[in-house]
């Protein structure tokens, strides 16, 4: 018997979330942009994408999207690459600002740098498979994890994908890549917190 | 890592575009304002800009002042950048890979080789890949948008008629090249040489877009788009984001509203810097984007494009 295709939203405030619904539909997922705070009540599952954090925030302002995110993401499996990493996190610097704090995490923004320090790196994590392709786009940098907070990748000594439960997040892109094993992972956390 | 994967030349390796079409999706679905010091910009990101372009001044300027349209003063785009956590681009003349050059030692997230500035060069535009910060560039229609892809384009926007208020180039150049996508991808293999000879566009790029049936860059929209209701109508008719010039912080004209001394003023561009980016998100929602319409204090007088002589369009510089 063939398990029900879970049923993932992508937050589609702005950003990379095309590239994400496309991944997650191709892995089976059932896939679904997100833009109203009503949509979050069907979905077992969130990816928040990269995209601007401070516009992220400034419409979720409206209409009780905050809190009812607020509430999601403390109770399902949540994804979060780049933009959607700072919005989880405990604390963010570079500047201060607002997050949903369900990550035990501090998160710098933009801190490698503009555009040009962008950069595409392959290393090995703790994925089967072999090196992963990471892409860094303007990537913030996890600078405290506390100790409940899973480390599946570096980069020099700064965790750029982690895992806290059913939380999983990237400093990187895996959307922008062509190796699924991070949705994959993604996928698992999801499947089994249905069962 | 070198590839020649139909954008041209070798020396963009597949990572550094795919780097720079990776920015140009983290700007999806959002609204790239044209601010002209710090407080503008200031003003943008509070109001949830994606990104902001930062120049001397916006085009509706340009367009009641004249002269000579340069690339913006480096004191100036250092400040915005110090300004905004969010990327600032910037824009070069077009041909003039000097000014390019300039904003890419600054650090300018996106270079913007725009008609809007006086142009450069009558032949040549930049060679784009040679950079390693990402070029926006405008177009009118297919060819020209794939002409600026294999020089290394990263993201192309439709041009408009900058500095009008008036929407209908954008609209018409939108229309044109969702059209001409369209009508490739209908064609037999064996036709697709002849579009490209009449595309006058690179052989390899036509094909993949007719396999595709869209650009194989972002595509976005600007050129006089000024109020809710024009974002709303871009974003149906297939722009990926939204570039307001002068529809946000200029009154009538070539005069800009005073945010820095009056305050009605400087409400009145927050709250048309709102609107447009809840209408933008929620472009496919009318109940909304009236909502965004309703909340806008006054708007930018505008300039019918048709009324504009022919030999004073911005959107024919370049080819």
């Amino acid at each position: 018997m063939t398990p029900p295709s879970p049923a993932v939203g992508v937050l589609a405030l702005q950003g990379a979330f095309e590239t994400h619904a496309r991944r997650l539909a191709e892995l089976g997922a059932d896939a679904s942009l997100v833009r109203k705070p009503g949509q979050l009540a069907t979905l077992d599952a969130l990816v928040i994408p990269g995209g601007e954090s401070t516009t992220f925030l400034k419409h979720l302002e409206r209409a009780g999207f905050y809190d009812a995110l607020n509430q999601f993401v403390h109770s399902k499996p949540v994804f979060g690459t780049c933009a959607g990493c700072i919005l989880l996190a405990r604390e963010v610097t570079n500047p201060q600002q607002p997050s949903l704090g369900a990550l035990d995490i501090a998160v710098e923004r933009n801190a490698y740098g503009r555009q040009n320090d962008s950069t595409i790196l392959t290393a090995e994590t703790t994925l089967p498979g072999g090196p992963l392709e990471m892409v860094f786009i303007r990537a913030p940098r996890i600078t405290r994890i506390s100790d409940n907070i899973e480390v599946l990748a570096k980069r020099d000594d700064s965790p750029v994908l982690i895992r806290q439960g059913r939380i999983l997040a990237s400093t990187f892109h895996p959307e922008l890549g062509d190796d699924p094993r991070v949705h994959q992972l993604f996928l698992n956390i999801v499947r089994r917190s249905m069962s | 890592m070198t590839e020649n994967n139909g954008f041209g030349k070798e020396h963009d390796s597949g990572a550094g575009l795919r780097l720079k079409t990776g920015l140009a999706e983290m700007l999806k679905g959002g609204v790239i304002m044209d601010v002209m010091n710090v407080a503008q910009a200031r003003i943008a990101e509070e109001s949830g800009a994606v990104a902001v372009m930062a120049l001397e001044r916006v085009p509706a300027m340009i367009r009641a002042e004249g002269g000579v349209a340069r690339m913006a003063s480096p004191r100036l785009i250092k400040e915005i950048m110090a300004a905004c956590t969010i990327p600032v681009m910037a824009k070069a003349r077009i041909g003039h890979f000097a000014e390019a050059q300039i904003l890419q030692s600054l650090g300018v997230d996106f270079i913007d080789e725009s008609e809007v500035l006086t142009p450069a060069d009558e032949q040549h535009h930049i060679d784009k890949h040679a950079f390693t910060t990402p070029f926006v560039c405008g177009a009118k229609n297919l060819g020209e948008a794939l002409r600026r892809i294999s020089e290394g384009a990263a993201m192309i926007r439709t041009k408009g008629e900058p500095g009008t208020g008036d929407v209908v180039h954008a609209v018409t150049h939108m229309r044109t090249i969702v059209r001409e996508i369209k009508a490739l991808t209908v064609l037999r293999e064996d036709e697709l040489y002849a579009a490209a000879k009449n595309l006058q566009a690179p052989y390899e790029l036509v094909r993949m877009v007719a396999k595709a049936g869209k650009l194989p860059v972002p595509n976005f929209s600007a050129g006089g788009i000024a109020t809710p209701a024009d974002a709303s109508l871009m974003m149906q008719l297939g722009a990926e984001t939204i570039f307001v010039g002068s529809g946000i912080f200029m009154k009538e004209g070539g005069t800009p509203l005073d945010i820095e001394k009056s305050d009605d003023e400087r409400k009145e561009a927050i709250s048309r810097a709102r609107a447009i980016v809840l209408a933008t998100l929620h472009y496919d929602d009318p109940k909304i984007v009236a909502e965004a319409s309703e909340a806008v204090i006054g708007n930018m007088k505008g300039l019918a494009a048709a009324a504009i002589e022919e030999k004073n369009l911005m959107q024919t510089r370049g080819w």
